[in-house]
């Protein structure tokens, strides 16, 4: 085969590789806003900005790490990411429960992922992240900080204890 | 038998640009050589076996040999490499020569900032690893260390900027060389993307580690670390884009399709590799959902010219069989140069490419990446682009090109290529386990093989894949003795090749050529594109960043180390 003609083909079949290609990206973009439409409550979002340095002082929504039940069926727990343990280590909900997390850091950043969920949250000082999680089955959760955090990084493990009602 | 057919002053005399490329690269892998030692411990970590007490009285930690593993491998020697090898290409490509003086003043700042920053990492003064993100305060040296670093990359920006112009004037009209095309827009880019780094650098962390101002706001801090850090990694991939696009179809013994197509693919990354930062900060609050979503979308784009890339080098490399004499569909595989060390290091890392590039399409899907965030899965992926791809490329690079500039033979070649097979099978194990580890939730960063009793056997669901970590934890460290070995034996090799058997630049012909074309000389205003650039970055940037400015929330310094 001639050079023309071969470039001719190669160039034709690249036009479809490349067609192939953007139809791919468009349906993982159309999948993702999907995701996007009301039920992607493990999407952090910022609930307000906070001093890092008096967080833990009186007064402070973090002064008293808890959880609370705040609704029918709905618990808020306020959560301390810190150097190197998770405040409350250990937080109970019943199964069914909407737990919405509200979670900041009075010393460096650390993660929040409670393993087997989406809830993957950047702790941030400075910031007070919020994701909401609805835990459908009983069991324990493990609570991992996956930011590198200091030497005591692997050890810093949380639990939640899902009941059944 | 090898006759010395010339001396050192010889071989530099003609093109003085030799001596400061192979400086840059030579000074890229003793840094490599360092920080390489730690990856066996680190995937022998993941598979639950902990080494790290024979290192204790060097190296304090897991996290201090993490930090230089890191820094050393991925920002230290990728951008060495890319400043000698683009350097030289650039200027052979085009016939001109740098600014002599300019390009070593590039190579001492270089060395000056990595003598710098080596201080504190290596007496444990600064294990943050190197996304260095604040509170977590590491001594002032590693910050001033790292910004000199980075300001000697952009000393290479304008040299290679100042040559393609100084191309231009003096050939008017004309198209500029494929190759010269290729690594002016990879400067350009990376000269746009070191922005956010700089900013970061000299207006908050170097002030605020050497006492001058109490704290830094830590979601501002990372947002202009990742306007640097997700274009860095496409400143790693185009050097060896350049060498697949640019070289490697004429060492596989044929021509490269269509330079159009090449330049096209550069032009996309010079637009769309920087505005495309929030992908690293999916999990943050305080970003908007809305800007997260705009930064998927560019995400995505940017995978566009990658995906361009994947048919152009397939069909270049199909090609080059052909004329090879293979047959049939799978034919023209087999009767690729599969003897090359070059050639096979460049073709194993496109095929790692082809599964990096899946896991960053994952990544890039913001829901999708709460399921992988910070976990092993990340690791597991950027090894493939990064260590496997470019690493490898840049082995495959380094098998001609420092022959070529010493007159050196490559020593051992089938030790060359042996290694760089157990390198490509060795990441294959570790990017399976790491991936699947952490699609388990195991956390990346994180020295699992030294938890405390209460937390013993949390990861244990995770066995079966760590025994992949153990076998690519063994193939690698062999491999890497033998890449280094076939590297440092050539570097101190005495022997000389004669003239005429010296390696020469493997400048591929295209068969579609740049000639004539009017998309070619609309590709060829860089400056504009460069400009298109800037204003797409200034969009899905200013507003976020605005606010964080004027929002800003200091947090103080930390040491937990």
């Amino acid at each position: 085969m001639d050079n023309e003609k071969l470039i001719h083909a190669i160039e034709r079949y690249e036009r479809s590789w490349l067609l192939f290609a953007l139809v791919m990206i468009v349906v993982f973009l159309i999948f993702i806003g999907y995701t996007l439409t009301g039920f992607a409550f493990y999407v952090p979002s910022a609930a307000e900005r906070i001093d890092p340095t008096t967080v833990r002082n009186e007064g402070s929504l973090f002064a008293n790490p808890r959880v609370e039940k705040t609704g029918d069926n709905v618990y808020t727990a306020y959560v301390l990411a810190q150097a190197f343990t998770f405040l409350p280590n250990e937080i109970r909900v019943p199964k069914g429960a909407k737990v919405v997390f509200y979670v900041t850091s009075p010393d460096v950043q650390h993660g929040f992922h409670i393993r087997g969920t989406n809830v993957n949250v950047q702790v941030i000082p400075g910031e007070v992240g919020k994701v909401e999680h609805t835990f459908n089955e009983a069991g324990e959760y493990l609570v991992i900080c996956n930011e590198y955090c200091g030497l005591g990084h692997q050890d810093m493990i949380g639990k939640i204890i899902v009941e059944d009602k | 038998m090898a006759v010395r057919s010339a001396s050192p002053e010889d071989i530099y005399a003609t093109h003085p640009e030799k001596k400061v490329s192979l400086y840059f690269m030579v000074l890229g892998f003793i840094a490599l050589t360092i920080g390489v030692i730690f990856g066996p411990f680190q995937i022998f970590n993941y598979a639950d076996i902990d080494l790290y007490p024979a290192l204790q009285p060097l190296f304090k930690s897991y996290y201090q040999g993490l930090t230089l593993h890191g820094v050393l491998n991925a920002i230290v020697f990728t951008q060495f490499f890319i400043q000698g090898s683009l350097l030289y290409l650039q200027a052979r490509d085009s016939n001109v020569r740098p600014l002599m003086p300019v390009a070593w003043a590039a190579w001492w700042i270089a060395l000056i900032g990595l003598a710098l920053a080596a201080w504190p990492l290596l007496l444990n003064n600064a294990t943050v690893l190197y996304t260095f993100y604040p509170p977590l305060q590491g001594h002032w040296a590693f910050y001033v260390g790292a910004a000199l670093i980075i300001v000697s990359s952009l000393v290479s920006v304008f040299l290679s900027v100042e040559m393609w112009v100084r191309w231009k004037k003096q050939n008017p009209g004309k198209p500029t060389p494929l190759v010269t095309f290729m690594t002016t827009a990879t400067w350009m880019m990376w000269g746009l993307a070191a922005i956010g780094l700089v900013v970061e650098a000299v207006f908050f962390l170097i002030p605020w580690s050497l006492g001058w101002i109490k704290g830094v706001d830590p979601l501002l801090a990372r947002s202009l670390f990742w306007w640097s850090g997700h274009p860095i990694v496409y400143f790693w991939l185009l050097p060896a884009y350049v060498s697949w696009y640019g070289l490697l179809p004429r060492q596989a013994g044929g021509k490269l399709i269509s330079d159009p197509l090449a330049r096209m693919a550069f032009l996309g990354f010079l637009v769309f590799s920087t505005p495309v930062g929030f992908h690293h900060q999916f999990a943050d609050p305080g970003i908007s959902a809305f800007w997260k979503g705009v930064h998927t979308v560019l995400t995505m784009m940017v995978a566009v010219p990658s995906l361009m890339t994947a048919f152009t080098i397939a069909a270049s490399l199909e090609l080059a069989g052909r004329a090879n004499g293979g047959k049939g569909m799978l034919g023209w595989i087999k009767a690729l140069p599969w003897n090359n060390p070059s050639v096979v290091a460049q073709l194993l890392g496109a095929i790692a490419f082809i599964f990096g590039g899946a896991g960053g399409i994952v990544n890039a899907s913001f829901t999708l990446d709460y399921v992988v965030h910070n976990t092993t899965w990340i690791p597991g992926h950027f090894h493939l682009p990064v260590a496997t791809a470019s690493t490898l490329t840049f082995f495959g690079i380094a098998f001609w090109l420092i022959p070529h500039i010493t007159h050196k033979p490559l020593a051992a070649p089938r030790t060359a290529l042996a290694g760089v097979w157990l390198w490509f099978v060795g990441m294959m194990f570790m990017a399976f386990g790491m991936h699947m580890m952490g699609l388990q939730g195991v956390p990346r960063r994180a020295h699992i093989s030294a938890m405390s009793a209460v937390n013993d056997g949390i990861y244990a669901s995770s066995a079966f894949y760590m025994v992949f970590n153990a076998i690519a934890g063994v193939l690698l460290t062999i491999a890497a003795v033998q890449l280094f070995y076939v590297l440092y034996a050539t570097l101190f090799s005495r022997r000389r090749l004669p003239a005429d058997q010296v390696p020469e630049i493997p400048f591929a012909e295209a068969i579609s050529g740049p000639e004539g074309k009017n998309g070619v000389k609309v590709m060829d205003r860089l400056f504009f594109w460069w400009g298109a650039a800037v204003v797409l970055v200034l969009i899905v940037y200013m507003p976020t960043l605005v606010q964080l400015f004027i929002h800003m929330v200091p947090a103080p310094g930390m040491r937990l180390w």
